[in-house]
């Protein structure tokens, strides 16, 4: 344990012209005990790799996701999103029982049934957003004309954003998630975004409508600021995770065409790229033993769902893309009371969004070798700034 | 086969359903409720593997 303490490795660990997952995964994972590492922001914290450990993390309640707590790990560069913590109603940051009552007031919003009946809704946003590629000719970028824009307005569907309001909704999100945006940028969208939330619930209030922000208004269960913070988190936690993955994957069916339309394409999908690999942060509370090293209270902790979705003693040949395996044990959603309250409307988004292109634009191909396509390594989720494409 | 839910537990993820159809189902408030008792072995293997995925560990499968 001590050896490991002496040479932490380096973070992030993504590097430019390296394999996917990075190849360091797989070192760790044989290693005894777990990895120590220092961020950049100069923390040191455990790396967290083997499939059960990871597990582990994510399920003991002496380990916190609570950022106020002493020693929790903070990463560099945040995604695009200014620092959250206060904003009340910002429950993935909280622990139980707190977190339940934010919990229990949302999933009757995201079950398997409710998330269905959202379909022919999704599908209309993904047809008009293809309408408008082939309208503007035979080229695009597919992450910007495509893959950014369908969750952010399925998001703004399920919340009640009115139809006028949608551009301006997704000019602001856009901003968050875009590299080349400055802190000052990005401060200055998302204090509009919340402005903005806060007004919409007024009007919700006074004219209700079919839409998420009404019924939990109906519901009184939140306050209306506790709302606007649980809005915003909707906002920020569905959209670039699903939009990389959208991504991701039709780099992936473009050479695997024989999955297209298979269910099983999706969680494999989720499973092999993990793309929210350093998105589930962590501190000890009190000390605590995970694959045999001992963690000591006020130590942060990341669970790299990347490198437990590629353990070959739970997945076979982990790096090979096949969804014929049973991929649903994967930990791409974490695990535990956070794990992601979106994932079956991701299920249905990327489902909708590969059948959909590949069925109406058959030619669609790579504009770019695959070896060009612009990797995010410096983003704190994987995936592709930009996709070119052509049919 | 005996399947116990915790309805307290239950953070209404979805993946039983997902996995088992047959044998849970979410209620009005998103939480698990067991349907049926698993008819055939497939059946049986879906909701022991609903039980290993679960989340939140709120379901317990005994084989007997
Ligand atoms: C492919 C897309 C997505 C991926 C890979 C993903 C991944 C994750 C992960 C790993 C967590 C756990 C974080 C933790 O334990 O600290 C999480 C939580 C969460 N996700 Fe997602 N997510 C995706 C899409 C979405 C969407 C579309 C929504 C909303 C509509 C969403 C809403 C949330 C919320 C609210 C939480 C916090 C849940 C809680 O704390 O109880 N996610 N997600």
């Amino acid at each position: 344990m001590t050896t490991v303490d002496k040479c932490p490795v380096a973070f992030p660990l993504r590097q430019p012209g390296q394999s996917f997952p990075p190849p360091q995964y797989l070192q760790f994972r044989k290693q005894q005990g777990l990895v120590s590492t220092t961020l950049p922001s100069g923390e040191h914290v455990w790396l967290v790799t083997r499939h059960e450990d990871v597990r582990e993390v994510l399920t003991d309640p002496r380990i916190s996701s609570n950022p106020s707590h002493p020693g929790f790990p903070r990463a560099a560069k945040t995604g695009g999103v200014p620092s959250q913590d206060e904003v009340p109603g910002w429950f993935v940051a909280l622990d139980p029982p707190e977190h339940g009552r934010f919990r229990k007031t949302l999933i009757p919003e995201f079950t398997v049934r409710k998330v269905r009946e959202m379909r022919p809704a999704i599908q209309q946003i993904v047809d008009e957003r293809i309408d408008a590629m082939l309208a503007a000719g035979n080229t695009g970028d597919l992450i910007a004309d495509f893959a950014l824009s369908v969750p952010s307005l399925v998001i703004s569907t399920l919340l009640g954003v009115p139809h006028a309001d949608r551009d301006f909704f997704e000019t602001k999100t856009r901003v968050l998630v875009t590299l080349t945006s400055t802190d000052e940028q990005r401060q200055a969208a998302s204090k509009a975004l919340l402005r903005y939330l806060n007004r919409l619930i007024v009007i919700k209030q006074k004219r209700p409508g079919d839409d998420l922000i009404s019924r939990l208004l109906a519901d009184g269960t939140l306050g209306k600021q506790e709302l606007s913070g649980v809005s915003m988190l909707l906002l920020i936690a569905g959209h670039e995770t699903t939009a990389n993955n959208i991504g991701l994957g039709v780099v992936t069916l473009l050479s695997h065409p024989q999955w297209i339309g298979d269910e099983r394409a999706v969680e494999e999908l989720l499973r092999y790229y993990s793309v929210a690999d350093l998105v589930a942060f962590r501190v000890a509370v009190e000390d605590v033993e995970i694959g045999g090293q001992l963690i000591r209270a006020g130590e942060g902790i990341i669970p790299l769902v990347a490198a437990a979705n590629h353990d070959g003693t739970v997945f076979e040949r982990p790096d090979e893309f096949d969804p014929s395996r049973s991929a649903r044990s994967h930990v791409a959603f974490g695990y535990g009371v956070h794990q992601c309250l979106g994932q079956n409307l991701v299920r249905v988004e990327m489902d909708i969004a590969y059948r959909t292109l590949f069925e109406r634009i058959p030619t669609l191909e790579l504009a770019v070798p695959m070896t060009e396509l612009p990797i995010k390594y410096d983003g704190v989720l994987y995936g592709l700034h930009s996709l070119p494409v052509r049919w | 086969m005996r399947i116990r839910v915790d309805t307290d537990r239950c953070v209404g993820a979805g993946q039983c359903v997902l996995s088992a159809p047959d044998v849970f189902d979410q209620d009005d408030l998103g939480i698990v409720m067991v349907l049926a008792e698993p008819a055939d072995e497939p059946a049986r293997e879906a909701a022991r593997q609903a039980g290993v995925i679960c989340p939140s560990q709120a379901i317990t499968v005994g084989e007997s």
